[in-house]
């Protein structure tokens, strides 16, 4: 009865958000309102409609129906209520109407927005949400429908239908096949929403720029209506990615927290081109210039953002994240192409109009430095997308070597694989440069500043960013690398202090104290401020990196009970190591290990491996210490059966680690500062007279 | 001042870590674990994609890194290793390609492009800058910037 | 800028809508052999050379007009230990026969592993490493054990996916082949 519901409400919302894309098509055609009303309120009922639709899944995932073919597949008697109800993005089906839900509600919350001064662009925002909504809804519908029961007919066979097929009678498994154990952590649990709420939130600046290419508004109305948008968007997909990498450094027992996996970087690109555009949309602003370049960035980190869903979910790559194989590809490659092909059509057609008069008076202006800023990060995504597509290039190609024998030691068609190691050697020196400016461009003016001003913001901070230098070669580190990567750290963190600094003293002066001074600063320009706090933010989250990067030791060794093994200036005992089956179905080998810091006692660990009889995989948990100096991280990779008389660890100090996660909390709330709405807006009549400032939504 | 004897501190840490190296060289013929992971952290096996050899937990890769100390007990060197392994299994087990062929293209490509934008964009710049004259009086003053710190904030609302 | 307008804009354009389409083009590709699934009764199958651990070489052409049963395996395979004896029971049914011939290929696996497992099993059929994974990428299998069963004519003529369950199910399918002529 209740997938009954769902299955309705989902069938409803799909018809209506076809009407929607008609109507509003029509409206816009005939230039008629009430088509384009009746499209707004026909999108506008999706959300409530899938609401009811993921509630009634939400219901029979709580309530463990395993008659429906998805709750049997990620749910079991042994799984806890938090993990039952969050199993709706444990699948396949299951999360593709969980984004589908997300979107309507993004979708919902900008119908209610006020369009009257945006009619010319409302048909056509609604016709590219209602659209990818129904093209979502689609695949639901039609390839992966989480409503789906299991039927028996007289033979004994079993086979899923939406309703009782004749002579079949309900088959209801005993117990479901419980969720991945990958997906069963408290980082699962939140990152994926985090996630697909980062990638949904995109669709409302992609569609209002293709409304703006549509009509053919070259202003920048539509920037100014989808800035924050944008920046919610892009909060939540650091958040997701920040989130996913604390997930993978506790969970997939590999020691580290980014393995530069594919779907890692799907999620990653549009992440970086969203980052550019934050940084170019201001030049927009500011000076009216590179419209088309923001056009273009944010059309493309909205195709990245299909484009990664696709790669995930289609079986085209591989990857630990992956799902299922699944039928949804051929359609999703449609979907792609149709979107990626319509976006470049309108961009080429409305490109000669978007262009504007460039004006550059300096090349340590703050516009030509942001060019150098996108630069460097299309940079990355280049070598990103690069390393993503040659696998599928090396094997693909070897039709061409098939084709035409004489190539054939060129187009081999074997597979390549694209390791870490390319990534982070081709994309160090672009961080480390981006960092660098990260320092200097908030530093330089608009339009123009001379070495000499800029010498004067600088030199203070890069005096003592030298001491810093000097105390790390004094302290014996002797790694270039590393000495150039800390002090480019340290140089940056202390010139936007100082800016800070800077600022709040110069209110001083007209007479507030220092910290109304600092808090006034921050409050009346929350997004310049917002902007440097998300920089420190960075710049932490750097230090951690090149702490775990550059300095990381591991070892491993079997050890006897009572045997130490020793890495840097820590030691590990092995004590005793104990099996036990837990009540969800888990049986743990569990390992207690003590830990010595310079021959004293620190702390003890407990790394353990769980294996989960369900779905007979096993997960290796490390047994952590977590400081900001450094982590101890301990994986239990084997154990003498029975008698446990020696066990084999694994063991790693990871120098600094935690500061990515302390620089993730500090991003996150610069990001917030940034984004937060200005409650005090000042009246119209002065910002007229302010003469020319474009009023900001 | 606080925050820089901090990061000194934070240096000096890491100076120390960086004082002592990880795996001390074992003598021939029984290679250790932590010479074993070093080198099967460069190998990916093909029944578990994208996990290094070094932590997959798989019967197939505890195999591949018994291989790996059999190898080095013979006296192969890393890049013999690498090679014997992508003979037996192809190229797709080395973390990054040989780069022979076609795949000369993953290390050719990403530096061409950067390159590319960089040489039109800096092209760019002299052009837009050679275009109008410049009109703007640079900012040189303390008093200046506070000026221009308020302007900027006022110009915010 | 915009005296130039004209003329990059159509190199970009070109470009723009070049890269899109090559792009599209692979990873249509790449999307349609992931769903292809692996070969299937009737298509012809794939040339292949296998080296034998005991240094034999055998090609595809050596095998014109034999009932080849070609077994992909791995020693790390659980299932496989079983299959073998049935294999191996099924082999000694026909080893006095010239046409048909039982291939064992193992799979991302060691030597020295590979040939405990043999041994262990008592497999006497020629059995070789699968040399860059060629085999199997060619089959396009998509695990182990999959055995392929090609005819005369050198056809796919039966697919098994996981292991056999005894040595009847080899018999039967090999039997019917040996009939058909």
């Amino acid at each position: 009865m209740i997938a009954d519901l769902g299955f309705f409400a989902l069938l409803i919302a799909f018809l209506l958000a076809l009407y929607a894309c008609a109507a509003a098509a029509v409206g816009s055609r005939r230039r008629e309102q009430r088509w384009v009303s009746s499209a707004r309120s026909a999108i506008i009922l999706g959300f409530p409609l899938l609401t009811i639709a993921c509630a009634s899944l939400v219901y029979s995932l709580a309530n463990l129906d395993f008659q429906m073919q998805y709750v049997s597949q990620v749910t079991s008697h042994s799984m806890p209520m938090y993990l039952r109800v969050t199993a709706l993005w444990g699948g396949q089906a299951g999360s593709l109407l969980f984004w589908a839900w997300l979107m309507a509600a993004f979708t919902f919350a900008v119908m209610l927005r006020e369009w009257r001064r945006d009619r010319d662009l409302e048909p056509w925002v609604i016709i590219v949400t209602a659209a990818t909504l129904a093209f979502f809804l689609a695949l639901i519908l039609f390839f992966e429908n989480p409503f789906l029961r299991y039927w028996q007919g007289i033979t004994g066979t079993v086979w899923t239908a939406m309703w009782q097929p004749t002579g079949a009678q309900p088959y209801i498994p005993i117990d479901g096949n419980g969720l991945n154990p990958l997906l069963r952590h408290p980082g699962m649990i939140i990152h994926p929403p985090m996630l697909y709420i980062g990638f949904v939130a995109f669709v409302v600046p992609f569609a209002f720029a293709i409304g703006a290419l549509v009509t053919g508004r070259s202003d920048d109305r539509w920037i100014r209506v989808t800035r924050r948008w944008t920046l919610i968007a892009w909060l939540f997909l650091s958040l997701g990615l920040i989130l996913g990498s604390r997930w993978a450094y506790d969970v997939l027992g590999w020691g580290g927290y980014w393995g530069w996996d594919p779907v890692e970087i799907a999620a990653f690109m549009p992440w970086l081109t969203g980052t550019a555009f934050l940084h170019s949309v201001m030049i927009q602003e500011k000076r009216g210039m590179f419209k088309h370049w923001n056009m273009l960035l944010i059309i493309l980190t909205y195709c990245l953002v299909i484009f990664g869903t696709f790669l995930t979910r289609s079986g085209v790559l591989s990857s630990v994240h992956a799902f299922a194989q699944s039928a949804i590809g051929p359609m999703f490659f449609g979907f792609i192409a149709l979107t990626f092909g319509v976006s470049l059509a309108l961009l080429s057609k409305r490109w000669a109009t978007l262009k504007s008069e460039v004006e550059m008076t300096s090349l340590l202006s703050r516009e030509s430095l942001f060019l150098i800023n996108n630069l460097l990060f299309m940079g990355i995504l280049v070598i990103c997308f690069w390393g993503v597509v040659f696998p599928i290039v090396s094997e693909a190609s070897g039709g061409i070597g098939r084709a035409i024998p004489a190539l054939a030691h060129i187009f081999t068609g074997q597979r390549a694989t694209v390791g870490p190691i390319f990534y982070e050697s081709a994309t160090g020196p672009l961080w480390a440069a981006l960092l660098l400016l990260m320092g200097i461009a908030p530093l330089s003016a608009w339009r123009a500043s001379t070495a000499r001003t800029l010498g004067r913001a600088i030199w203070k901070p890069f005096l003592i960013s030298l001491v810093v230098l000097a105390g790390l070669l004094v302290g014996g580190m002797r790694q270039p690398l590393a000495l150039l990567a800390l002090w480019i750290c340290a140089f940056v963190l202390l010139v936007t202090v100082y800016e800070f600094w800077r600022g709040a003293r110069a209110r001083t002066n007209r007479g507030e104290n220092f910290l109304q001074a600092f808090w006034r600063l921050v409050a009346r320009n929350r997004r310049r401020y917002g902007g440097y706090i998300i920089h420190i933010g960075v710049i932490l989250i750097a230090v951690g990196v090149i702490g775990i990067e550059l300095f990381q030791q591991e070892t491993q060794g079997s050890l006897a009970v009572g045997e130490r093994m020793h890495l840097g200036s820590y030691s590990i005992e092995y004590e005793s190591l104990a099996e036990f089956e837990t009540p969800d179905g888990r049986l743990v080998d569990r390992a207690v290990v003590n830990v010595f810091k310079d021959g004293q006692p620190l702390t003890q660990l407990y790394p353990r491996r769980d294996f989960y009889y369900e779905s007979q995989q096993a997960m290796t948990i490390p047994g952590l210490r977590s400081t900001l100096e450094d982590d101890i991280y301990i994986l239990l990779v084997d154990w003498e059966p029975v008698s446990a008389s020696s066990a084999t660890f694994k063991m790693y100090v990871n120098p600094l680690v935690n500061w990515i996660w302390l620089g993730g909390f500090v991003f996150i709330f610069g990001t917030l500062v940034a984004s937060w709405p200005e409650a005090d807006a000042l009246p119209q009549r002065s910002r007229a007279r302010l003469g020319g400032t474009p009023e900001r939504a | 001042m606080r925050l820089v004897a901090f990061l000194i501190a934070a240096g000096l840490l890491l100076a120390a870590c960086a004082g002592s190296p990880a795996a001390a060289p074992a003598p021939q013929g029984t290679p250790s674990a932590d010479q074993v992971n070093a080198v099967a952290k460069n190998l990916y096996c093909p029944v578990c994609a994208n996990v290094p050899l070094d932590v997959c937990g798989t019967a197939a890769c505890a195999q591949w890194r018994g291989q790996i100390a059999d190898l080095l007990a013979e006296g192969y060197t890393e890049q013999q290793v690498y090679d014997y392994f992508a003979a037996q299994y192809g190229q797709g087990v080395l973390a990054v390609p040989p780069a022979r062929g076609l795949n000369w293209l993953v290390y050719l490509l990403p530096p061409a492009v950067i390159l590319g934008a960089g040489l039109l964009l800096a092209r760019n710049l002299r052009r837009w800058r050679q275009a109008p004259a410049p009109q703007a009086k640079p900012p040189a003053t303390e008093d200046d910037y506070t000026r221009k710190l308020e302007e900027e904030l006022d110009a915010r609302r | 800028m915009t005296e130039e307008t004209k003329p990059t804009s159509i190199l970009g354009r070109v470009l723009a809508w070049g890269l899109l389409i090559t792009l599209l083009a692979l990873v249509g590709m790449q999307l349609r052999s992931s769903l292809q699934g692996v070969l299937t009764r009737g298509e012809q199958a794939p040339d292949f050379t296998l080296v034998t651990f005991d240094g034999q070489t055998i090609t595809s052409a050596d095998l014109e007009g034999k009932v080849v049963v070609l077994n992909i395996w791995a020693s790390w395979c659980l299932p496989c230990k079983d299959e073998a004896v049935h294999l191996e029971q099924a082999w000694q049914h026909y080893q006095s026969r010239e046409d048909v011939i039982f291939l064992g290929v193992a799979y991302v696996d060691t030597e020295r592993e590979s040939l405990a497992f043999i041994a262990k099993h008592g497999v006497t059929y020629p059995n070789g490493p699968d040399l860059g994974t060629l085999i199997y990428t060619s089959f396009r299998a998509r695990g182990v054990p999959e055995t392929f069963v090609i005819n005369k004519l050198g056809e796919i003529a039966s697919v098994k996916i996981g292991p056999y369950q005894s040595v009847q199910e080899i018999i039967t399918v090999v039997d019917r082949l040996l009939e058909l002529e």
